[in-house]
């Protein structure tokens, strides 16, 4: 088995909404796995038929070689999933709420320790404190233990940083990274481009629908126009003007910089950039700078996103 | 109600002075003195667990300080309440709108919350629409708009009764990146009409979009400073690396 | 079936019972304060019974008594007449509480061989005061009596009762049983489906469901930590109802216990059945509330009786699980009646009970939809 997960042709509604449309990607074996797209991109639904919770309208998946389908209850003692709301129980103790979710999956904390180790040491002296008296990056390890207790083969966590502080999500993705060499497959979905780069692979999601898959890196280098970082002060004034240049195409603000792209899509890059330069100082922007760039996920993301219709309304 | 008086007329939206809070012994927020300039994008930033929370709760006037003092456009903190309330906007991710009530609905809530006629208020509904692209959708409920839609209605309704000072407590968690993009762009169009935004995030590319930010970490505010100057400060590329360095070495969240 | 966590399960159930102080205490003390407060509302302050006498023939026979009655704290002589016909009006005034109605040969009967003759005439409408007062008015006449008499001489008073507008009397001995049919379906049906779904809504359920654990193992689990409060509850509805009220209890204990149990079942089902089909915690509160408080209130005959319902409406009742409960219990507690009598009741029972399980364990999918 090279595959974790494969899922072919699924499409799922609920009433009028269109959930899910047509989405097909694999996840090999050992892989650390992303779905990077926004809420209500249907991530959740997907994650919800993996785990056996959801049935597809249309199309077919397998998680570990199983259908989720079919073998509803053999996938569910192989899988271990984190719901998008770490799903504790806030009146219960740290230790209290990991020993109830291992005795659920037949085991003790004992048991599936060396898994955990890494994470729970972080938590062990709060062992005592109920859940809802804990912070939300431990929240977040907490959750987690509880989906690794069972040493499930694949690892299934739905946004597990959304709403997590910068330095927690850090701390979170270093944890994956180890479980990962341990050897679990694990698929992640998060709303956060930047934390693309840490999976082995990603998939963009928005609408319903797969934009891309491919590994982080390359998703950036597929893309197509030329793409200008535009530097200045007043910047709400500098982009302003920028969308009056004739052949702008985007101008969207990316941290201290606005990224720039132009509809010529065949024209040199270091041209455009020196011309924009001049477009800006005499609107009153002397002190813009401009330097050819090449794109990142998120550039990619806003593009692939542009050309894709507007979702209707968010998925559940 | 001098020191109130200058502060508003120095062109001062908050100014907090030793703003400490308490809950048994565990000091949740710990002296944090700074001040937001009127028309300023303030971002304030810290770790889950930090005290941004309770710190806001006390600048919007809806928890007393246990030391210190604050003004918010010009009122006391601590005995002004009503005033605050009046001249603040806030939105946060978890609480925005009514989702069971269409969009008109929403809009005429709060215009009439804050004491807006019926005619300013439809007056503003229509601007408000139009800016937003969203005029076809006035009677669509807001728990079937998408949520970047949704967002950005909210952030507007926020600021349908003119506030000095509007208060986002992680307004674009979740929302996909143009729309992100799109509400800071509302942001910067609030600041430009003279309005000060306060805003938290951990969107840290976010924290670039900010004038100034404050990093707070166990209670107390340990950087502040525009993007540049900090990043220069740390000789960092990001503010996320700054955030990381500073915040990594916290202990109180999870102490008391 | 792995015993281990269902086992957990019910640990953790029990937990959360435990933590939630507020509600653990309302539910703890719900028996017992629903029991005094019927009680009470039932009986009335004894001081001060307002005391009518009719008199035809005054001598100082009747006049001795009269004054028994005047000398206590607990009568109030609130009229002297002569004829029957004043009567009437005082009680339909609810001037007057109990009237004493001598014979008019009352006392030469008392000095001769006949028995003398009263009539007491006691408001009942309100049935536990009805009975108290009576109680006290029979104290007086029957410490005068033993007076009276000596060696070698009997003196019999006969009295005659009549209980006005209640002449059934039915009591407090009669709420209880509907009492603990009402707090065990409160206690089963709500708490349940409350617990059911808060499960929905933090999410937690979505992780039970991808968990091994099989609906059936969720839903035992669910259930018999509140099947144990229950049991504390009928206990405490019991003792309070006997200490304070000196309510008779005729049968088997274990028996109305085993009942009790039985009936919860049916009640926790309900519960189980209302929030598969409700989606928020508000929503499973009013619907359980709906569906088993109501019903089980005013369709069980506890507070109504079924034979004054109209016609149409009594076929209802069959269906309503607290009308078989409450005969049972009424039967074993007042009637000291065990299961040879009450088998149909119990078999009804038993088969609501393995519909509704079999219901809910269908109802509760091991999917989101």
């Amino acid at each position: 088995m090279s595959n974790a997960v494969e899922v072919h042709s699924v499409s799922k509604s609920f009433g009028a909404v269109k959930a899910l449309d047509d989405i097909s990607f694999e996840v090999r074996a050992g892989e650390l796995f992303g779905l990077v797209g926004p809420d209500g991109a249907g991530k959740t639904t997907l994650f919800r038929i993996l785990t056996t919770l959801l049935v597809a309208d249309s199309g077919s998946a397998s998680v570990l070689g199983l259908d989720p389908v079919k073998d509803l209850w053999a996938i569910r003692s192989r899988v271990g999933y984190m719901p998008g709301s770490f799903a504790l129980y806030p009146d219960l103790s740290v230790s209290e709420n990991l020993e109830f979710f291992a005795a659920v999956f037949g085991t003790t904390i004992e048991k599936g320790y060396e898994l955990i180790e890494p994470i729970y040491k972080q938590l062990e002296p709060f062992r005592a404190r109920r859940a809802e008296a804990l912070s939300g990056g431990m929240k977040q390890k907490l959750a987690l233990s509880c989906a690794l207790v069972h040493r499930p083969e694949l690892l299934l966590l739905d946004e597990p940083t959304t709403g997590v502080d910068a330095v927690s999500r850090r701390e979170f993705w270093d944890q994956l990274g180890r479980l990962k060499s341990s050897g679990l497959t694990i698929v992640v979905s998060t709303p956060y481009m930047d934390e693309a780069l840490r999976c082995d692979r990603v998939a963009l999601i928005h609408g319903g629908r797969i934009l891309e898959v491919d590994l982080p890196q390359s998703i950036g280098a597929r893309y197509s126009l030329p793409l200008i970082a535009v530097k200045g002060s007043n910047r709400f004034a500098l982009l302003q003007t920028l969308r009056e240049f004739p052949s702008a195409r985007s101008v969207y603000l990316f941290g201290d910089e606005l990224h720039y792209s132009d509809k010529r899509v065949n024209a040199d890059a270091g041209e455009i950039a020196a011309e924009v330069k001049t477009f800006l100082a005499q609107h009153g922007h002397a002190d813009a700078e401009t330097a050819p760039i090449t794109a990142g996920i998120e550039d990619s993301f806003m593009e692939l996103m542009g050309s894709a219709p507007a979702p209707k309304a968010e998925a559940a | 109600m001098t020191l109130a008086a200058n502060s508003a007329s120095n062109g001062i939206a908050i100014d907090a002075q030793d703003l400490t809070r308490r809950f048994g012994s565990f000091v949740a927020v710990d002296h944090i003195t700074f001040d937001v300039k009127a028309g300023e994008v303030f971002g304030f930033l810290g770790a889950n667990g930090a005290g941004k929370t309770t710190a806001i709760k006390m600048l919007v006037g809806l928890l007393a300080p246990s030391e210190g003092t604050a003004h918010v456009a010009g009122a006391d903190i601590r005995t002004q309440r009503d005033e605050i309330k009046r001249s603040i906007g806030y939105m946060s991710q978890r609480f925005s709108l009514y989702a069971d009530l269409t969009v008109r609905e929403n809009i005429r809530l709060y215009g009439g919350i804050y004491g807006l006629t019926p005619d300013q208020i439809a007056e503003r509904t229509k601007r408000m629409l139009d800016n937003l692209g969203l005029s076809g959708s006035v009677d669509d409920l807001v728990g079937d708009l998408p949520l970047g839609w949704k967002q950005k209605l909210a952030f507007s309704v926020a600021l349908v009764h003119e506030p000095k000072i509007v208060f986002l407590d992680e307004p674009t968690s979740g929302v996909d990146p143009i729309t992100r993009r799109q509400f800071w762009e509302l942001i910067y169009a609030a600041a430009a009409r003279g309005t000060t935004v306060f805003v938290t995030t951990h969107y840290m590319d976010e924290a670039e979009y900010c004038d100034r930010i404050s990093i707070m970490v166990d209670g107390k505010i340990v950087e502040l400073g525009t993007p540049a100057e900090l990043k220069e400060k740390y000789r960092t590329e990001t503010v996320d690396d700054v955030f990381v360095r500073l915040a990594r070495g916290a202990t109180k969240g999870e102490a008391a | 079936m792995n015993f281990n966590a269902l086992r957990a399960f019910m640990v953790k159930e029990l937990r959360h019972i435990l933590r939630d102080r507020q509600t653990l205490t309302v539910l703890l003390m719900m028996p017992l304060v629903q029991v005094i407060l019927f009680g009470f509302a039932l009986r009335s302050d004894v001081r001060n019974i307002r005391l009518v006498v009719i008199d035809p023939t005054p001598d100082h026979a009747t006049l001795d008594l009269r004054n028994r009655f005047g000398a206590t704290s607990t009568f109030r002589i609130v009229g002297t007449y002569q004829s029957t016909d004043s009567l009437e009006p005082l009680f339909r005034a609810g001037r007057a509480d109990v009237a004493l109605v001598f014979d008019p040969d009352f006392a030469s009967h008392l000095n001769g061989s006949e028995p003398a003759r009263l009539l007491i005439a006691v408001d009942a409408s309100d049935p536990n005061t009805g009975t108290t007062y009576l109680a006290y008015v029979r104290t007086v006449i029957q410490s005068y009596q033993a007076e009276l008499n000596q060696p070698g001489r009997q003196v019999e008073i006969v009295t005659q009762t009549r209980m006005r507008f209640n002449p059934t009397l039915e009591s407090v001995n009669l709420f209880v049983p509907g009492l603990i049919a009402l707090v065990l379906v409160l206690v089963s049906a709500l708490m349940t489906a409350i617990s059911l779904s808060r499960e929905k809504e933090r999410g937690t359920m979505e992780v039970l469901l991808v968990s091994p654990l099989r609906p059936q193992q969720i839903i035992v689990g669910k259930v018999l930590p509140y099947l144990a409060l229950a049991f504390a509850n009928v206990i405490t509805a019991l003792i309070a109802a006997w200490a304070v009220f000196h309510v008779p209890f005729r049968g088997s204990v274990s028996l109305l216990l085993a009942e009790s149990m039985l009936y919860t079942l049916v009640s926790l089902a309900l519960g189980v059945l209302v929030a598969a089909r409700t989606s928020s915690q508000r929503a499973a509160m009013l619907t359980a509330m709906l569906a088993t408080m109501l019903p089980n209130a005013l369709l069980s005959g506890m507070i109504f009786p079924i034979a004054s319902m109209p016609s149409w409406l009594q076929p209802f009742t069959y269906i309503v699980p607290a009308r078989w409960f409450i005969l049972i219990a009424r039967g074993i507690m007042l009637k000291g009646i065990g299961l040879t009598l009450l088998w149909r009741e119990t078999l009804v029972l038993s088969i609501m009970a393995l519909l509704l399980l079999a219901a809910a364990m269908r109802s509760f999918k091991p999917r989101l939809e």
